[in-house]
């Protein structure tokens, strides 16, 4: 047992209570789910590693000296894994600031603040690590198992990326706060992690999309205009790709690097994260008066009162905005291509239909769950004199109409060069919205808006459905149409998840 | 603002049952009037939010009827809702609305006409002393000056029955006695009151009658002096008084 306060006390103290919460958002807080979890979890791995071979078989016979195309592609993707890295540790930085939790009670201590940060930011940097590993884990396990045990660097190759991730993720939230203050740094944050995360992956599309009129990725990477262009083989830039493919030298250099920028940013600003908990305090401070703006009296049905109700606060929230619609930053490559296919025929739009049916599914998922799951006032709601089916009713119309203020404008844009494709696209949008909505109904589970990143620990099934549906019907949207009766099946199979998602429902009170 | 005849039973409970892993209200009969205020008292746990739940429409019954001003309100929910207004002890407002704003989507939601809505709104907030941050977002709110819009929220439908678990809860004392003026004035007005609390002073000072709940069972009922003579001992404050009912209930 190690002495109380120091920092290996912290340690063993941070590391349990991350534990517990990663058991409490696999099993949703019932533990004898336990064995169901680790079945699903068996099940899932193996399903990845089966995905996992075709997609990194034809990298595995790389050689130490892999050729400049394979050193671009690699470091381009190693580039993406980075960016949603440093993404996560910055949502994780920002959400230490803010949820106080443990944090009055380690502050008003007489133990070193210093020190509790020190160790508060190395865990989340085994957290973020840690993540980011069990997700590679099958893509590296299959390159290890075809190309030999050189590949295992991979992993070590992982915390290094993860280590400077974090790293990054400090420096930038901790600069934010000093420079905006803890108000505003809640949502630049949020809204800067989310864009960090998905620029490098919209920007590869954008350009993807610019030179060949495609959304792939490594088309882009391994054009050989990009790799003309690319620094020489010799380059430091390429040492993460050869550390990957077993470099002991460039994997050391990696991760001695990685550890240095972690180590600098604790003996920087772990001092100054105290300060900053401290001001984030003061966030709650009262809201300017909104003067000469309408009061809301008005004549309303209680539909109508619950529709602009969850507007309003959608709208008057940014940092619920910015999570929700973030799907929406993900349709730019979507629009972009549409633009570009003006004039030059229908061809290529009909990638964009499973893209427009897919984020609308997502969206909608989580659109529902605020209106649903993340009533703040559920007993003012249901104590009301209006019966529970139209109180439903004006939520999920309150979505919809969310969904069609976002999509319209795609559909009626692809209508002008093809009226099939934003038809498919249209059916495909309210189908996949309107399956969300239903699985969220039958998941509901009250909770506070607030917690709205943390909505899918509350049910794994709803979560996994959710994302079944989605990704079902924006196949049956992809097949319908490029014309294949295919289509059928891909719409059978989504309706089957729906019966199942309505099978493993918990029953309603 | 009230009805000037409200039929002379307000809330009529019988033979109400609810059990989730164990039973928590247990063949509960209870009666409150118009034009009175209902002291419901009870030790942690004695089913007394659950009672109280079921009344409003929150929870469903096992077994029993309730009956609002008349109406049926299992066989009617809507109707019986039309004519209540629930307060928690932990006021649900919305963090992002300004309390006129939360107001009038009450008001939108109880089908309360606009103008009349504003009017009732303007004058519950100057009374509790909200007209100053009116047109705040209630986000910065204390406990205290959320409960009070959440009483204004339940107040501007004008109900004839008015809930409360727990109201006083995290008051000042001058928020408190503000809730306490409020609701008086109510029941003056003809409209009944049935309120939780632990506060066995307010109770003592407030309560019409006053009931007291253990095991999910109503133990005894009735005004303070019916009460000291139930608890069968020479008791002078309702502070004895419960603490040796329910003790007796226990044993």
């Amino acid at each position: 047992m190690s002495r109380p306060g120091t920092l290996v006390w912290f340690a063993q103290h941070e590391t349990r209570l991350a534990w517990r919460d990663w058991m409490a958002m696999m099993t949703a807080g019932r533990r004898r789910r336990m064995t169901s979890v680790v079945i699903v979890l068996a099940i899932f791995a193996a399903f990845m590693h089966l995905l996992a071979y075709p997609i990194v078989k034809g990298y595995a016979g790389i050689g130490s000296v892999p050729d400049k195309t394979t050193l671009v592609v690699m470091t381009g993707m190693l580039a993406l894994s980075w960016s949603l890295m440093a993404s996560q540790a910055m949502e994780s930085v920002t959400r230490a600031f803010y949820s106080r939790a443990d944090l009055d009670l380690i502050l008003s201590s007489p133990a070193a603040a210093q020190t509790v940060f020190a160790v508060r930011i190395a865990t989340i940097t085994l957290a973020t690590a840690l993540m980011s590993i069990l997700l590679a884990a099958p893509f590296i396990n299959v390159l290890a198992a075809l190309g030999g045990m050189r590949w295992l660097a991979t992993y070590a190759l992982m915390l290094a990326v993860s280590v400077s991730a974090m790293a990054f993720a400090v420096a930038l939230t901790i600069a934010l706060f000093m420079t905006l203050g803890p108000k505003r740094t809640r949502l630049v944050a949020q809204i800067m992690a989310a864009v960090i995360g998905a620029t490098f992956v919209i920007g590869l599309q954008l350009a993807a999309i610019q030179s060949y009129g495609s959304l792939s990725r490594t088309d882009f990477l391994q054009s050989s205009a990009f790799v003309a262009g690319a620094p020489d083989t010799g380059s430091l830039v390429y040492w993460p790709a050869l550390a990957a493919t077993g470099d002991l030298t460039a994997l050391a250099a990696v991760l001695a690097a990685g550890l240095l920028m972690l180590g600098s940013a604790i003996v920087l600003f772990a001092p100054r994260f105290a300060d900053c908990v401290i001001a984030a305090t003061g966030v709650a401070a009262p809201a300017p008066p909104q003067r000469g703006q309408a009061n809301g009296f008005q004549r309303m049905t209680p539909g109508s009162a619950l529709r602009l109700k969850e507007w309003l606060l959608l709208r008057r929230d940014p940092w619920l905005l910015s999570q929700s619609l973030m799907q929406i930053l993900y349709l730019a490559p979507p629009a972009f291509l549409l633009w570009r296919s003006f004039g030059e025929g229908g061809g290529a739009i009909v990638v964009l239909v499973p893209v427009l049916v897919m984020a609308a599914g997502q969206l909608a998922g989580g659109l529902a769950w605020l209106a649903i799951s993340g009533e703040d006032a559920p007993d003012l709601v249901a104590t009301a004199p209006v019966p529970a089916r139209r109180i439903v009713r004006a939520k999920v119309e309150a979505v919809m109409g969310v969904i069609a203020l976002v999509f319209l404008p795609f559909v009626l844009a692809m209508a002008v060069i093809s009226p099939w494709h934003s038809a498919v696209s249209a059916w495909g949008i309210i189908a996949a919205a309107a399956a969300a909505i239903q699985i969220q109904l039958w998941f509901r589970a009250q909770a506070k808006r607030s917690q709205f990143r943390r909505r899918h620990t509350s049910s794994r099934v709803a979560t996994f459905a959710e994302a079944f549906s989605s990704i079902a019907w924006a196949g049956t949207a992809a097949l319908a149409a490029a014309g294949t009766w295919f289509a059928a099946i891909a719409g059978a199979f989504a309706v089957l998840v729906l019966a199942v998602a309505r099978m493993l429902s918990p029953p309603q009170a | 603002m009230l009805s000037k005849s409200p039929p002379a039973s307000a809330v009529e409970i019988s033979g109400l049952v609810k059990r989730f892993d164990r039973p928590v209200v247990e063949q509960l009969n209870l009666s409150v009037k118009a034009g009175e205020f209902y002291a419901l008292l009870g030790p942690n746990g004695a089913g007394k939010t659950t009672t109280l739940k079921m009344v409003v429409g929150l929870l469903k019954p096992d077994a029993g009827a309730i009956s609002i001003l008349g109406v049926d309100a299992l066989a009617d929910p809507v109707a019986a809702k039309r004519t209540m207004a629930w307060v928690s002890d932990e006021p649900m407002v919305y963090d992002k609305l300004t309390p006129l704003e939360y107001l009038a989507f009450v008001a939108g939601l109880w089908g309360i006409d606009a103008t009349i809505a504003e009017d009732r709104a303007h004058r519950l907030l100057g009374w509790l002393d909200l007209s100053d941050h009116a047109r705040e977002r209630c986000e910065g709110f204390s406990k205290g000056m959320r409960q009070k819009v959440a009483l204004a929220g339940a107040l501007v439908h004008d109900p004839r029955v008015i809930i409360l678990d727990e109201p006083l809860t995290g008051l000042d004392a001058a928020s408190a006695r503000q809730v306490k003026a409020v609701l008086r004035e109510r029941v003056d007005a003809g409209g009944a009151v049935i309120m939780t609390t632990h506060i066995l002073e307010v109770a003592e000072r407030m309560a019409d009658r006053i009931g007291i709940i253990a095991g999910g069972r109503l133990i005894a009922e009735g005004t303070l002096d019916d009460l000291h003579g139930q608890a069968g001992r020479c008791t002078t404050t309702l502070e004895d008084t419960f603490l040796s009912l329910v003790a007796s209930q226990a044993a």
